[in-house]
């Protein structure tokens, strides 16, 4: 495990290597333990039932390490890279949909990805998941649901009796804060 | 390929709703072909997609089945290494999304004409909203069509004015019910436009213009 990412605390960014380049099964049972639950959390509260999320968690969790050396830690987190996955596989799998992706800027074979660019990365997303965890519980709820519940504002509103406008402000207040803390 | 930058942007509650992956499919192509041409959308798509990390990492847990971690080492067993594969910049006017989905750029559109000059191609897309390419002349009214639900249309050549402003290359504009708007294709190259929307299609060739005003089909 290289030292340095334990120093600059860059979670899960060793164990990515470590799967890319020696498909360390240690470090693969490591990530499973802590994204899989959350994975499928995610998945049955986008509206798949137990066992098509249990088997959709797999599948992400499988293309996880299929997909090992397209990760890049200086444009994003493990948790985000994981996120985009399982957000793609539950399109997929509950919608029977594609999911147009906008064009890459970069080109060409990938250099090895620049440690400090990481590291100012990887500390932005720890600054937004400690932001997230602080925001007041009636805003941290509505960004939740809107990742996590496959609902627009307008059906949060019909679902939860509030006005979308105070829905609408809520949620903006809470984007204020959590980009305050990225930037 | 050089970019004019683009004025008229994606709103948040859009982007946010792309990046959480809870929109229709015709409107996630409109976006992906947006952000393909604005670094504006591009950034702040980079954040929506944080925020959904931070979400996961955040979140709850579900236990998986005892036996979940054998059962995934054992699929990844049968499995190669997945070729990379990014969409890359493609020259020509389409970016790379839109392609995917024409199959090649704006010479391999199957247009149909609807009248006054104007063509249209519908994209295949998931029910529960469409999208199509217009193509409309130069100094020509866009396709009447009131909207019953909301509406993208997003610029890939020439452009586009109304009440709003001047559109062109790379930038959006959203329209919901309440919104009426005349949009005329500006003098110079032709306009075309990706246009989405979750109502149903407000005019074909079979009726005329007029009629379809008068409707409100």
């Amino acid at each position: 495990m290289n030292v340095q990412d334990r120093v600059t605390a860059n979670p899960w960014v060793a164990e990515m290597r470590a799967i890319h380049e020696h498909q360390d099964r240690a470090a693969f049972a490591a990530l499973f333990r802590h994204f899989a639950p959350r994975v499928k959390a995610f998945l049955m509260k986008s509206g798949a039932d137990g066992a098509l999320a249990e088997e959709t968690t797999q599948e992400v969790m499988a293309t996880l390490w299929t997909k090992a050396h397209m990760f890049d830690p200086t444009r994003a987190s493990v948790a985000t890279w994981i996120f985009t996955i399982a957000r793609n596989r539950s399109i997929d799998a509950l919608r029977r949909q594609r999911r147009p992706e906008p064009e890459d800027l970069t080109w060409g074979p990938e250099a090895e990805p620049d440690q400090e660019d990481t590291m100012v990365l990887q500390q932005e997303s720890n600054r937004l998941t400690r932001a997230l965890s602080e925001l007041p519980e009636k805003q941290r709820v509505l960004i939740e649901r809107a990742y996590f519940g496959d609902l627009s504002h307008s059906e949060i509103a019909a679902e939860t009796g509030l006005p979308l406008g105070t829905i609408k402000s809520r949620i903006r207040l809470a984007l204020e804060r959590l980009r305050h803390a990225m930037r | 390929m050089s970019k004019k930058s683009v004025t008229h942007h994606i709103s948040d509650e859009l982007l946010m709703a792309y990046s959480a992956g809870t929109l229709p499919e015709a409107f996630n192509l409109v976006i992906a072909t947006h952000v393909s041409l604005s670094d504006d959308a591009r950034a702040r798509l980079r954040e929506f997609e944080a925020v959904g990390g931070a979400v996961l990492e955040d979140s709850e847990t579900v236990a998986l089945s005892d036996d979940a971690l054998e059962a995934t080492l054992k699929l990844i067993s049968t499995r190669a290494k997945d070729p990379i594969k990014t969409m890359r910049q493609q020259p020509g006017i389409f970016p790379s999304p839109l392609q995917d989905y024409v199959g090649g750029d704006v010479e391999s559109v199957k247009w149909r004409r609807i009248g006054n000059g104007v063509k249209q191609a519908i994209l295949p897309t998931d029910k529960g909203a469409s999208v199509r390419l217009l193509y409309i002349p130069a100094g020509q009214e866009l396709p009447d069509h009131g909207h019953h639900g909301t509406e993208m249309t997003l610029v890939l050549q020439g452009a586009f004015e109304d009440e709003d402003g001047r559109f062109e290359r790379g930038d959006i504009e959203v329209a919901d019910q309440d919104m009426e708007h005349t949009p005329v294709a500006a003098q110079g190259p032709d306009c075309i436009c990706l246009a989405a929307t979750d109502a149903p299609l407000k005019f074909n060739s079979l009726l005329p213009k007029v009629a379809q005003r008068f409707l409100r089909i």
